[in-house]
């Protein structure tokens, strides 16, 4: 099963900063294989590029591994210690906020997203709390870092009205399988709650909404599969996120 | 006088030494504007070098220097490893097998270095890193050794304008590694990696004459 995600691999300056947040990704994410890479041999605080490469090498799966770290010197270890292995185009070091990108990658891995969408799930990641406060209308304009298309051509839409009826509403668990839902889709997909919205690939902009049972949240979806998108959010609702 | 793969050892041992020396100083820089271990991740890293070392000398100028580029990658822990790593990797690779180097030689490997450092850490001259010692250094090497100068003529011309380079981190405020987290409070602070550039530069210099 691991061959066929994205693996992950959390490179720190500090050997418990690297378990947690391994440990934390991971629940998101229970098929996805995350090596943590933290501290000096000794356990002293620095990057060790042995440490690197062995944590890049155990997550080394078919569809690639995509690699987060936490300070800049843990990036140039990281790059140095791709650049060492026979195959350095299957791995991405990729710029993200460590804990919320670890996450995002992680739930992107598990969807079945490739290398490339789980990287850009965890560069997505960065400032996604604040985008609930944006005045833009949702699904108009381009969203940051949400995808690498820049709309000229109009693209297709769809639109959903989703009322929740599970008891949670878009709390941790939900909002994970609601992001999950999509991972692989080719559409940018966002929902919004009166004024404020989130980018539906993201857990954390997903649960500011806040969202409750009871609540109705506009699902609006653009991209070559936005109907798919929104079909797949509405059966999941439908289904009242299994709880 | 020819610089073969014995003098380069010498050399590297040189530097090892200076370190060992400087370690204190080196991390007192460090806890002004980082976080107190560039003495330490630096000796850690050539004392290894010297051990490796001392298991055996390779044939050729590039592959000790190759010894030295592997084992500061896998040792020093910190954002130094990749850096001189990295330098030490390309001017190896830049050498390929020649027997013995001339100041040409040299001035090309330093020119190595310091892409590599450049393609490694994305620092400019003035961003108070050890880029601001070693780009001078190289420029002050092919002058030197475009005027005719040897390996020793070569060296201790860069080492005498990374020292000047390393003192003009001094009023400069860092934008690279932990210490441009400081901004403005790392004015009045000389780059630790700068200042052991420079003295790695003068330990090869004495010790290549
Ligand atoms: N991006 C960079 N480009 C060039 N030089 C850099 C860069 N980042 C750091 N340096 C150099 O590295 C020196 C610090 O080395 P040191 O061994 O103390 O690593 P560190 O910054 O503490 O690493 P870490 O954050 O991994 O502990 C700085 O003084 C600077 O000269
Ligand atoms: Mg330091």
């Amino acid at each position: 099963m691991s061959g066929d995600l994205v693996g992950l691999v959390i490179v720190s300056h500090s050997g418990r900063l690297a378990d947690g947040v391994a440990e934390v990704a991971a629940q998101m994410a229970p098929d996805v294989t995350v090596k943590p890479a933290g501290g000096l041999p000794d356990g002293g605080i620095g990057t060790d590029f042995e440490a690197v490469l062995a944590a890049v090498t155990e997550a080394a799966a078919a569809a690639g591994v995509v690699v987060l770290y936490d300070l800049g010197s843990a990036q140039m270890t990281a790059e140095m210690a791709v650049e060492s292995l026979p195959e350095p185009e299957t791995v991405v070091v990729v710029d993200a906020p460590l804990v919320e990108g670890a996450i995002a990658a992680a739930v992107s891995a598990q969807g079945g997203g490739d290398r490339g969408a789980v990287a850009a799930a965890a560069r997505a990641a960065a400032g996604r709390s604040e985008v609930a406060d944006t005045a833009e209308a949702p699904g108009s304009g381009d969203t940051v870092g949400a995808g690498p298309e820049s709309g000229a051509q109009p693209e297709p839409g769809a639109r959903a009205e989703i009322t929740l009826d599970n008891e949670v509403g878009l709390h941790a668990r939900p909002a994970a399988l609601l992001a999950r839902s999509i991972a692989d889709v080719d559409a940018d997909v966002r929902i919004s709650l009166g004024d404020t919205d989130a980018d539906a690939r993201s857990v954390f902009s997903l649960m500011s909404l806040t969202a409750r049972k009871g609540d109705t949240v506009v699902v609006t979806a653009t991209g070559t599969q936005a109907e798919d998108a929104v079909a797949r959010i509405t059966a999941l609702a439908d289904r009242n996120f299994d709880e | 006088m020819g610089c073969n793969a014995e003098r380069v050892a010498g050399v590297l041992r040189a530097g090892a030494e200076t370190v060992a020396e400087h370690k204190a100083e080196l991390i007192d820089l460090d806890r002004a504007i980082g976080d107190a271990d560039h003495g330490e991740n630096l000796d850690r890293g050539f004392a290894a070098v010297l051990a490796a070392l001392d298991a055996g000398v390779p044939e050729t100028p590039g592959a000790v220097l190759k010894v030295a580029a592997t084992t500061l990658i896998s040792k020093v822990g910190g954002a130094a490893g990749p850096l001189y790593g990295t330098a030490f990797l390309r001017a190896a690779t830049k050498l390929g097998d020649v027997s013995e180097l001339d100041g040409a030689a040299v001035a090309a490997g330093l020119r190595a270095a310091l892409d590599g450092v450049v393609a490694r850490g994305k620092a400019e001259v003035g961003d108070a890193t050890m880029v601001d010692a070693l780009e001078p250094a190289v420029e002050a090497a092919e002058r030197t050794h475009s005027d005719g100068g040897d390996v020793a003529a070569v060296l201790s011309a860069a080492a005498d304008a990374a020292k000047e380079g390393a003192d003009s981190t001094v009023p400069l405020t860092a934008r690279k590694g932990r210490a441009s987290y400081l901004g403005e409070r790392s004015v009045g602070h000389a780059d630790p990696g700068a200042t052991s550039t420079a003295l790695l530069l003068r330990s090869f210099a004495e010790a290549a004459r």
